[in-house]
């Protein structure tokens, strides 16, 4: 579980968060939503550590991320996985040598031992025979399963997925997401999507936060998020009519 | 403005030295960049350096008009031009161009689509990982590929001298030898070492604080070509200063 309290955070004059609490729980998929440029992305490099927010606390299972020395920040970072809006895959390296690149670095494991770890990490996406090849050699969808891949290979505690069906078509979408939620419920994780994608929303939003003008605006689940009656929610969710007769038959 | 770079460069490079996660993927980044920066590097070294001897040689040859001064005195100047300012700061002026622009642009592609975030969330230290192989492997390269520059440098005089008639080859070798001092090339070897650090931690420098897209990467590529040719030329008169005064 990863708890946020009272986080805010300013560029310059300009407040970016403003007193943001939330808690993200373990083995559900949280859904952080909300219009481009309204806090999401800034809450999460936060989150992770990227950024550091100018007041609040940030708490991983009990544990004060905000108040620990670099140390202990990176013994935490160890068991965070990251799935960028990028993909954000070494381009000089291949599949195979991005998904052991965490494992290289991180643990003790001999050559034998890291390669049948990748090997199961790609297959648990649904990836096989693209080891050797690099990640610009292959389709968008294909790099951010290599992504999750990655994510996953030290088999992390928190999982964050920045966007991840950005630039991706329908079904390569359905598909990242059923996977990130697979995965969560499978490793126990707690896992953070950033998104605008109503799809996804719909399809694997277990518990979502809405953020407007840097404030966490509404908080509720797939079920609930169809009947509220915040205007800034319903004109971010209903904005399309697939959406607006989605509600209506609700 | 400029307390602020040199501010965020002394960060950068207390980052760039703290102890590395893993020596083994270190070793084997080092390996990778002295293929990189030395070996890369060799053709244009090799194509300049015997095209700087060989004007050096025609050009002193062209200002000799009295009969009095010995035409050994080409080879001991194309020696003395060489090996106390062409080879060193010639060569380090093109590799800022040829690598720095390589590291600039190599560290701020991966800065803005998010690779370098990705090794800090995976709890590596970014900075140490992908600058520190470069500056040591440069530091280690860059010495020996000022030495063949210099002897291709010397060759490229000589096959000119001899190919022209303008100087016999016993004059030449003569004149190269003549009132030999090995501290020039020591001399040589450490502005060397100085210049191979500015070449290497100058564009990681710009590359690794890169903000915005291509455009921006760009810019930092000529940026911090500009800013290393103006350390090079400024480390260069003081190390001659300390040294040669």
């Amino acid at each position: 579980m990863i708890e946020v309290k009272n986080i805010s955070k300013s560029f310059g004059e300009k407040h970016v968060l403003k007193n943001i609490s939330a808690c993200f729980e373990r083995g559900k998929t949280n859904l952080i939503i909300g219009a481009s440029g309204q806090g999401k992305s800034v809450l999460t490099k936060c989150i992770v550590g990227l950024l550091e927010p100018d007041e609040g606390e940030i708490i991983y299972d009990g544990r004060n991320f905000t108040k620990m020395p670099f140390k202990e920040r990176k013994e935490i970072r160890k068991e965070i996985g990251m799935l960028f809006q990028s993909s954000a895959l070494f381009d000089s390296l291949t599949v195979e040598e991005n998904v052991k690149f965490p494992l290289a670095m991180h643990t003790n494991m001999n050559e034998d031992e890291m390669l049948e770890r990748v090997n199961f990490c790609l297959n648990r996406v649904n990836l096989s025979g693209v080891n050797h090849l690099y990640p610009a050699e292959i389709s968008g969808g294909m790099q951010k399963r290599v992504g999750i891949a990655r994510a996953i290979a030290l088999n992390p505690k928190y999982l964050f997925c920045d966007e991840p069906n950005s630039g991706l078509d329908p079904q390569t979408s359905i598909v990242i997401d059923n996977l990130i939620k697979e995965i969560t419920e499978e490793f126990d994780m707690t896992t953070i999507v950033i998104t605008h994608d109503m799809n996804s929303v719909m399809e694997i939003g277990e518990k979502i936060f809405f953020i407007y003008q840097g404030q966490k605006w509404w908080e509720g689940d797939k079920t609930t998020i169809l009947h509220s009656d915040n205007k800034e929610l319903n004109d971010f969710v209903f904005a399309s009519a697939i959406m607006r007769n989605m509600k209506d038959k609700c | 403005m400029l307390f602020y770079h040199i501010g965020r460069y002394t960060i950068l490079m207390g980052r760039v030295f703290s102890r590395p996660e893993k020596w083994k993927l270190y070793r084997q980044q080092f390996a990778r960049e002295v293929m990189s920066i030395g070996l890369g590097s060799l053709g244009l070294v090799a194509l300049i350096s015997f095209f700087m001897g060989a004007v050096i040689t025609l050009q002193t040859a062209s200002n000799i008009d009295s009969p009095l001064i010995p035409l050994y005195t080409i080879g001991f100047t194309a020696r003395q031009s060489t090996i106390l300012e062409f080879s060193p700061t010639i060569i380090a002026l093109i590799l800022a161009g040829k690598v720095g622009s390589n590291i600039s642009s190599e560290i701020g592609s991966m800065r803005i689509t998010e690779q370098i975030d990705a090794l800090e969330i995976m709890g590596i230290n970014s900075a140490a990982y992908l600058v520190l192989p470069k500056i040591v492997a440069a530091i280690f390269i860059n010495p020996f590929l000022i030495i063949y520059s210099m002897f291709l440098s010397l060759f490229g005089g000589w096959f000119v001298g001899i190919a022209t008639g303008i100087v016999s080859s016993n004059q030449y070798i003569y004149g190269i030898q003549y009132d030999f001092d090995s501290f020039s090339v020591t001399y040589a070897l450490i502005k060397t070492v100085f210049f191979a650090f500015v070449i290497t931690s100058v564009p990681a420098y710009f590359g690794y604080y890169v903000r915005g897209g291509s455009l921006e990467v760009g810019k930092a590529s000529t940026q911090s070509f500009f800013y290393s040719a103006v350390l090079i030329l400024i480390i260069n008169y003081i190390i001659t200063q300390l040294l040669l005064i």
